[in-house]
């Protein structure tokens, strides 16, 4: 338990992914069987036990400290789990305790025994819930602050310490000279603790088998499109379809050797989110592994980004989210059909495949991601600027773009070069003035990076800035470190690693920033919240005052606010629109 | 008869002071006679007509302010008593820093003593705290919450020690106290063995020499030069915490920020400084040491200075322990309180004592340059601490 703790720990703190990885690599090198498997488990989330909840935790902790010192530590501290672990009273530290609970000095009691992960992590499994806060408490008593810590995140679920599944699997990978993707294809038929998949990465042992009939297979991603890229493309080797703003997934689907439906939706990253879409899981009715967007379609119509937000990390998926944000997966390419690979394929011959097998399938919740018809790149390029002139209609505004794909580009893993190609639509430009500066992490960590900006609008006295966002990239080096001396040089307060800096209608810095969408937000100040700003110019020669304001994005808010609302309270909502307007 | 307690000290704009014996200890501001417990500038200020401290402080003071710090000075021996005015006063070592004592003041029958800031760890650089019973004891209580535990530096020492094996390529840049943690991060690395140069910033040259001068080892401890921070890959190097987010340490291969100080222990606290390796290492009690040694003085009276005063008084009272906080202003950890750590104003003092404790959470340190800092009532120590953080891109 306390190697997995120190590893725990010092993830926690350690920005940089490579990094991460190294410290995970250097974790499952010197950690030995079942431990390390378990741990892995943890960080992939595929650990099965009733999580404890934080109750049980604050139960155990107060019957054993003072109220009133655990509540000037918990206002101190601001986190549960790490009071509790540091406050957490061991023989020899009864200083914490109520007053009339102090033990006599000395015992012939043997010390504790520190646990390892494996026997916490098989005890959960089988300690009823009447015996848990006996065990636990028992565990809490042996091991040191770091290690009561990453216990309490361990048996809440909790763990939040910036490592994926797929950097997890990676760092597994790197034990031994195996692609990440490798790993990837057998892991969902593998279970804690993985003694056979270290094995293999290790070279002692053969390769498992994938046991698992509707497996992930590493999806193939794109590159921008820049200016300059068309020179050196001819138009007539690429076909072209419309770029979703929806999230891209993978549905696979088989049968298992007892012949039942084996029905799996997966993230872009591999993990396994069918339990968030019952709905979709549902509509999977075919052999084979097929690639899209998960969009929010009512009546019809495709919803905007804003609109899926609302239906993404819901701990409960009831009905009624489902009848309001019916989930719709549109299809672009297809990699599996039955037991047959077709990922080495052109894509206009899967594009024929797919068409076939989606008219089959025949369902509305699956459709084809139609393709963009196009001679020349002025063609495309009018067609990226007006989706609804080339047949996209009412779904134009859920439109971010193109995708431009080769026509004889087989389905490769990960980024591959000279095949698919993004080109987003423009983003959204606006002028503001710089308000905050705050201080960035890892390499920036001594740089003012992080800026906060305003736009004008109406206040009590007068004209006032209003914060609409943070940026903190879209500028070079060397654009930073003047950044950097300007946030320095024009700070008028300071709060902790945050810098306020001069700004009005005669002074301050006009940023113009780009961004992808806006959202109403009753979150922020100015009731609008950027997707995706960044600093697209810094405007050293533009007056403060003429920087943009408030109505500006409002107008912009109104436009992608023209979706079609839930069914039930749908009239109640526009009538109380028009009313207002 | 006994005295009363407050006969023998008193609170005071300029800090406490014993009117039978007419001295201050750890004034704030310029007096006549002061009495200072060690050297961080949060105690021990200059200006002073006359001061008494210990040899080590008093060579300290003259590294940090110039050696015409205070218009006389003399010298404390250890544990010897010495009479001053009406009362009796004896300095014991309290183990913070080099040359840190305790100072007990005895008239009447009643002993009260006046720790300074002390701890109860075990440190190579300076000698061990040493319990001297009284019936009045006044504590610090930076690290006064129960959830303040100090680990076994050894731990904290291999934390750093293991990353460095793990990321030859990197710099491992340590922010800590110019005076006494820098020192002993230094003597407890040669003690799990690390016999590496240890890289120091500029600021950590003078008081470091001091410590070696003292019979100290702490090896080989050169001056970082500015153009060759690029080749120091897999080094460790020694910086004042406020460096270690400032520019000059980014011109390192990849710096690891590491940071050495109890404040982290907790993570929040860790996290807005950016560091990336908090290792646990501090020259104050923890909270176990705090309330075993206020049962160790036998004391029946505690008066808390400064930190986090009201758990500390809450525990005491629930032990049966008469105790009041002082809410001292102008004391907390170097560096690290150092907004509070600026002498009260004309009234300022009064008016936030009323308000009752001021908090002196871990604030972000800060330079020279910082805007509050012309409300300084004395210079801020010069050179030693601020001069060569300063770097503009």
């Amino acid at each position: 338990m306390n190697r997995f703790a120190a590893l725990l720990d010092r993830l926690g703190y350690e920005p940089r992914r490579n990094a991460k990885l190294r410290l995970l690599v250097d974790y499952f090198r010197h950690t030995s069987d079942p431990d390390r498997g378990y741990a892995l488990a943890a960080m992939t989330g595929a650990l099965m036990f009733k999580e404890a909840k934080p109750g049980l935790i604050r139960g155990l902790v107060e019957e054993r400290t003072d109220p009133e010192l655990f509540r000037m530590s918990y206002h101190y501290v601001g986190d549960l789990a790490e009071t509790v672990a540091l406050i957490w009273p061991t023989p020899g530290h009864e200083s914490v305790a109520p007053a009339s609970d102090i033990p006599a000095i000395g015992h012939n009691n043997p010390p504790p025994h520190v646990p390892t992960l494996t026997e916490v992590i098989e005890t959960l499994a089988t300690t009823g819930k009447s015996d848990l806060p006996a065990r636990v408490a028992g565990w809490m008593d042996a091991l040191d602050e770091t290690g009561r810590w990453a216990l309490i995140k361990l048996i809440t679920r909790e763990l939040r310490v910036g490592v994926s599944a797929r950097l997890a699997k990676t760092a597994v990978a790197q034990l031994g000279q195996i692609e990440p993707d490798e790993v990837e294809l057998v892991w969902h038929g593998l279970e804690a603790p993985y003694e056979d998949l270290f094995a293999w990465v290790e070279g002692r042992g053969e390769k498992p088998e994938s046991g698992n009939p509707a497996p992930f297979r590493p999806s193939m991603l794109s590159h921008p499109l820049e200016d300059e890229d068309f020179a050196k493309l001819e138009a007539s080797e690429f076909l072209a379809e419309w770029k979703w703003d929806g999230i891209r997934l993978q549905a696979a689907a088989g049968h298992d050797s007892d012949g039942r439906p084996v029905r799996r939706i997966y993230s872009r990253t591999g993990e396994d989110v069918s339990r968030a879409f019952p709905d979709l899981v549902e509509a999977l009715d075919f052999e084979g592994a097929i690639d899209g967007e998960l969009l929010i379609v009512r009546e019809g119509r495709v919803q905007t980004f804003n609109v899926l937000q609302q239906r993404l990390n819901r701990k409960a998926v009831t009905p009624k989210l489902i009848a309001e944000f019916p989930a719709h997966l549109r299809v672009y390419d297809i990699l599996f059909e039955g037991e047959e690979d077709l990922r080495a394929l052109h894509f206009a011959e899967r594009r024929r495949r797919l068409e076939v097998l989606v008219s089959k399938l025949n369902d509305p919740r699956i459709d084809l991601s139609p393709m963009v018809p196009f001679k020349t790149w002025e063609d495309l390029a009018a067609a990226r600027a007006d989706p609804a002139s080339v047949g996209a209609g009412p779904d134009a505004d859920a439109i971010e773009g193109c995708m431009v794909k080769r026509a004889n580009s087989p389905y490769l893993p990960g980024r591959p070069k000279g095949y698919w190609y993004k080109w987003k639509r423009d983003p959204y430009l606006v002028d503001a003035v710089m308000m905050y500066g705050q201080r960035g992490h890892g390499k920036r960590s001594s740089f003012y990076s992080d800026y906060t900006f305003g736009v004008w609008r109406d206040g009590p006295g007068g004209e006032e800035l209003v914060p609409v966002g943070k940026a903190y990239h879209g500028f070079t080096d060397e654009e930073l470190v003047k950044l950097d001396r300007y946030v320095r040089n024009h700070t008028v307060k300071r709060f902790g690693p945050v810098r306020e800096v001069e700004y009005g209608k005669d002074k301050g810095l006009v940023l113009e920033v780009a961004f992808e969408g806006l959202q109403r937000s009753t979150r922020h100040k100015s009731g609008v919240a950027m997707r995706f700003p960044r600093i697209n110019r810094i405007r050293w020669d533009k007056p403060a005052a003429e920087a943009d304001r408030i109505e500006t994005l409002e107008k912009i808010l109104e436009r992608g606010e023209q979706e079609v609302h839930p069914l039930k309270d749908q009239g109640a909502k526009r009538q109380g629109k028009r009313k207002e307007a | 008869m006994a005295l009363r307690s407050t006969d023998i000290l008193t609170q005071t704009p300029q800090g406490l002071y014993c009117p039978l014996g007419d001295f201050h200890i750890d004034p704030v501001r310029p007096v006549k006679r002061a009495l200072i417990t060690h050297g961080h500038s949060d105690h021990a200020r200059s200006g002073h007509r006359s001061v008494m401290a210990t040899r080590e402080t008093l060579r300290i003071m003259g590294v940090r302010y110039g050696e015409d710090f205070a218009g006389s000075t003399q010298e404390a021996t250890l544990r010897e008593s010495l009479q001053v005015g009406d009362v009796t006063v004896r300095f014991t070592p309290a183990g913070h820093v080099l040359g840190s004592a305790q100072v007990s003041i005895e008239a009447g029958g009643t002993r009260v003593v006046v720790s300074g800031d002390y701890k109860r760890a075990e440190d190579p650089t300076c000698m061990p705290y040493e319990v001297v019973p009284c019936d009045v004891f006044i504590t610090e209580a930076t690290f006064g919450l129960p959830v303040f535990r100090h680990p076994d530096t050894r731990g904290e020492v291999r934390k750093l020690l293991d990353s460095v094996a793990l990321f030859p390529e990197r710099a491992h840049i340590v922010g800590a106290y110019a005076l006494g943690k820098a020192q002993r991060v230094m003597a407890l690395l040669r003690e799990e063995g690390y016999d590496q140069p240890i890289y120091l910033h500029g600021a950590m040259e003078r008081l470091t020499e001091l410590y070696k001068s003292e019979g100290i080892p702490l090896g080989e401890t050169p001056k970082v030069v500015a153009s060759e921070r690029g080749k120091l890959a897999g080094a460790i190097v020694i910086c004042p915490p406020s460096s270690i987010q400032d520019l000059w340490s980014r011109r390192f291969p990849d710096p690891v920020t590491c940071f050495a100080s109890g404040w982290m222990r907790v993570r929040a606290r860790a996290r807005q400084k950016g560091v990336e390796l908090p290792l646990v290492i501090s020259d104050h009690s923890d909270w176990d040491d705090l309330c075993r040694t206020i049962r160790e003085t036998g004391a029946s009276e505690v008066w808390v200075t400064h930190g986090q005063e009201d758990a500390l008084v809450h525990w005491c009272t629930t032990h049966g322990i008469k105790a009041r906080p002082l809410h001292m202003l102008g004391y907390g950890d170097e560096g690290e309180a150092e907004e509070a750590a600026h002498p009260p104003l004309e009234g300022e003092g009064r008016e936030r004592s009323e308000r009752g404790g001021v908090e002196t959470p871990p604030s972000e340190s800060v330079g020279a340059n910082h805007p509050t800092s012309a409300l300084r009532a004395d210079p801020p120590p010069q050179g030693e601490d601020e001069k060569g953080e300063v770097e503009t891109p």
